[in-house]
């Protein structure tokens, strides 16, 4: 095949910039008007923001709460905490993408741009320790990476483990276990905030929305008429009311219910409500998934004995959660949006600490800057997601179907 | 090939309905261990039902059916001892995707039987073998044209070590010259004294291999007797018709 392909057009058919332009830009009046038009809207447009980028944008107010919009209140003498877990979790990235990437192509050019991205934030201009740290996170990418190489079988369950323990071994980082005075002094959830909270309610809610949501699609086809009515009834009530208002009622009418005296701390309150609105329409995704896969295929695996658990599990689930990776992803990066109205019912993740930059007096009149700012990471780690996902599915859908 | 004198299989007035359709009226079988027993008949005769009742793909509503001295009830259990004794066979191949030929072959054994890989690998490479393709252990069964997958899908049951075979049109849904190294294989298949129930129309099959044939209409037995006698002198003139339209055509 690839032979045809690297025979070349005609030479008529040859594009040159002018021919392009020709072809496909001016083929006729009116497309030649619009394509002017187009020109002239863009280039005003484009014009205008370059401008107000690079001269009239006063960017001095993210750098001064850069700290805040990241991390939130968490105190400056613990942030080493934070940094800790993430120089652990770069060596199990590289460490991984050495071990499951097979050194190939993919895996490297990955890995370098896992790589270049904090030694880029470390020429901008941020103190003197966070440079040191971030210098440190691309270290521990290679150090990694050549440690993961020999991709034995005991190496693989080492990493592999490795991802188990890593959440809680963050989890108590960030909390800590003493008070004040000792080694990892407790940080009160109050004090979490900016991109850390929102990270922190998007994992959470992946993690568990996904089981849950699973177990609801699954419940919803049971023969067992109350497994299967309780699974319709809780997916389409979730479906039926907003997030804000599930949100609301877990920070405002939870309390109300709870005996005296016992108190849920409001992040968890917030992550409890974010997981159950997820699974309702994880279970929606997930039933679609599971109706495309054939009778045959349950038949087969009945006719060989297996039973109904292994069933699913061996045969039904990986193929229809492969079927609905697309969509999944789809659902996690709006998760991952969605998260910002925790900032209504009074959390501080990114959105609410912009909202309570924009309050103090010396940053007034400058939501530009900073909601453009807050978008700007929102776009970076939902295309980030969105990129891993093609890859993953590049790779699961090999030689299948 | 009669070698013990206990059916292996007895199905005793069997009915099945789907709804308001009567779709197997009353069948009667018996099935000697070793036997090769052909099913055919016009589409809609309840052939496909009546094989998928004896590993309880489909329930049947009246009558009794034994398989290797098990009763099949409603007894979860029974019914997962009954198919880890019964291997079958489809139409449609029914492999999956997902898994690799040899995944394919060793996980009922490993999950069933609970063999370990090694093993499991160990037979199911010696059963690819017996159906003539070991090199496309390791590929997708969508890699594979119809008449590979359909050996697979042989090699797979077998690695049960079934009893009893089971073969639910196994070569309808294959182009011609691919009918011939599926049949050789259940030619194979049935001269190792294997005990299997075959729906088909492969006439070549049936003469070379069958002890009994049944012909099927309307959901019940028109007709049985073995290859010599249904192919000679048909009693019924229902079976006459149908033999000569799918003989001469």
């Amino acid at each position: 095949m690839a032979a045809v392909t690297d025979i070349k057009p005609p030479l008529s058919e040859r594009p040159s910039p002018l021919g392009w332009a020709r072809k496909y830009l001016f083929n006729s009046l009116g497309n030649s008007l619009l394509t002017i038009f187009s020109i002239w809207l863009i280039y005003t447009v484009g014009i205008g923001l370059l401008r107000w980028v690079f001269t009239q944008a006063e960017w001095q107010v993210i750098a001064t709460n850069l700290r805040l919009i990241l991390l939130g209140q968490y105190p400056i003498a613990q942030v080493w905490r934070i940094w800790l877990s993430l120089l652990l979790l770069a060596f199990l990235i590289g460490n991984s993408l050495a071990i499951w990437g097979k050194a190939g192509k993919t895996a490297k050019r990955f890995g370098a741009g896992l790589v270049a991205f904090p030694l880029l934030l470390a020429l901008t201009a941020i103190g003197a320790e966070s440079r040191g740290w971030l210098v440190g996170l691309s270290a521990m990418l290679i150090l990694g990476w050549y440690l993961g190489r020999p991709a034995t079988r005991t190496l693989r369950r080492v990493v592999a483990v490795g991802w188990f323990i890593w959440p809680p071994i963050f989890l108590i980082l960030l909390r800590g276990t003493t008070p004040a005075e000792g080694v990892l002094p407790i940080v009160g959830t109050n004090l979490w905030g900016g991109l850390l909270l929102t990270f922190l309610l998007t994992v959470v809610g992946i993690v568990f929305s996904f089981p849950l949501g699973v177990f609801l699609a699954l419940g919803r086809r049971s023969e067992l008429r109350i497994v299967r009515w309780f699974s319709i009834g809780y997916i389409e009530l979730i479906r039926g009311v907003p997030l804000i208002s599930i949100l609301f009622m877990a920070q405002l009418m939870l309390p109300l219910f709870l005996p005296a005296g016992i108190t849920i701390d409001r992040v968890i309150r917030a992550m409890v409500g974010i997981t159950l609105f997820s699974a309702a329409y994880l279970a929606e995704n997930v039933r679609g998934g599971l109706q495309a896969i054939p009778k045959g295929q349950f038949e087969a695996a009945h006719a060989m004995g297996l039973n109904g658990l292994q069933t699913m599990s061996l045969i039904v689930l990986p193929q229809a959660l492969r079927l609905v990776i697309p969509i999944l992803v789809g659902q996690f990066i709006a998760l991952f949006k969605d998260t910002a109205l925790v900032a209504i019912v009074g959390l501080l993740d990114i959105v609410g600490i912009a909202k309570t930059v924009l309050a103090q007096p010396d940053f007034l009149g400058l939501q530009r800057e900073v909601y453009a700012f807050v978008s700007l990471l929102y776009w970076v780690f939902s295309y980030a997601m969105s990129y891993v996902a093609q890859r993953l599915e590049i790779s699961l859908g090999v030689g299948q179907r | 090939m009669k070698n013990s004198n206990k059916p292996i299989i007895v199905c005793r007035d069997v009915h099945k309905w789907f709804g308001d359709f009567h779709a197997l009226r009353g069948i009667d079988m018996e099935v000697q261990q070793g036997e090769v027993i052909v099913i055919f008949g016009p589409s809609g005769s309840g052939k496909s039902t009546f094989i998928r009742t004896i590993n309880r793909l489909e329930e049947h509503q009246r009558g009794d059916i034994i398989v290797d001295g098990i009763e099949l009830s409603h007894d979860v259990r029974n019914i997962e001892k009954i198919r880890e004794e019964t291997g079958m066979v489809f139409q449609q191949f029914n492999l999956f995707p997902h898994l690799t030929v040899l995944q394919n072959i060793t996980l009922a054994p490993m999950w069933v039987r609970k063999w370990d890989k090694a093993k499991a690998e160990e037979k199911a490479m010696e059963l690819l073998t017996r159906v003539g393709i070991p090199e496309q252990a390791a590929k997708y069964p969508g890699q594979l044209s119809g008449g590979q997958q359909q050996r697979v899908a042989i090699a797979r049951a077998l690695a049960m070590e079934p009893k009893i075979m089971l073969f639910d049109e196994p070569t309808s849904a294959l182009d011609p010259e691919m009918i011939k190294e599926v049949l050789d294989v259940m030619i194979e298949l049935a001269r190792s004294g294997m005990t299997m129930l075959v729906v088909t129309h492969e006439m070549g099959f049936a003469r070379a291999v069958a002890d009994r044939m049944f012909f099927f209409d309307k959901g019940e037995i028109v007709e049985s007797g073995t290859p010599k006698e249904l192919f000679a002198s048909p009693k019924e003139q229902r079976t006459k018709l149908f033999l000569s339209q799918i003989l001469h055509h």
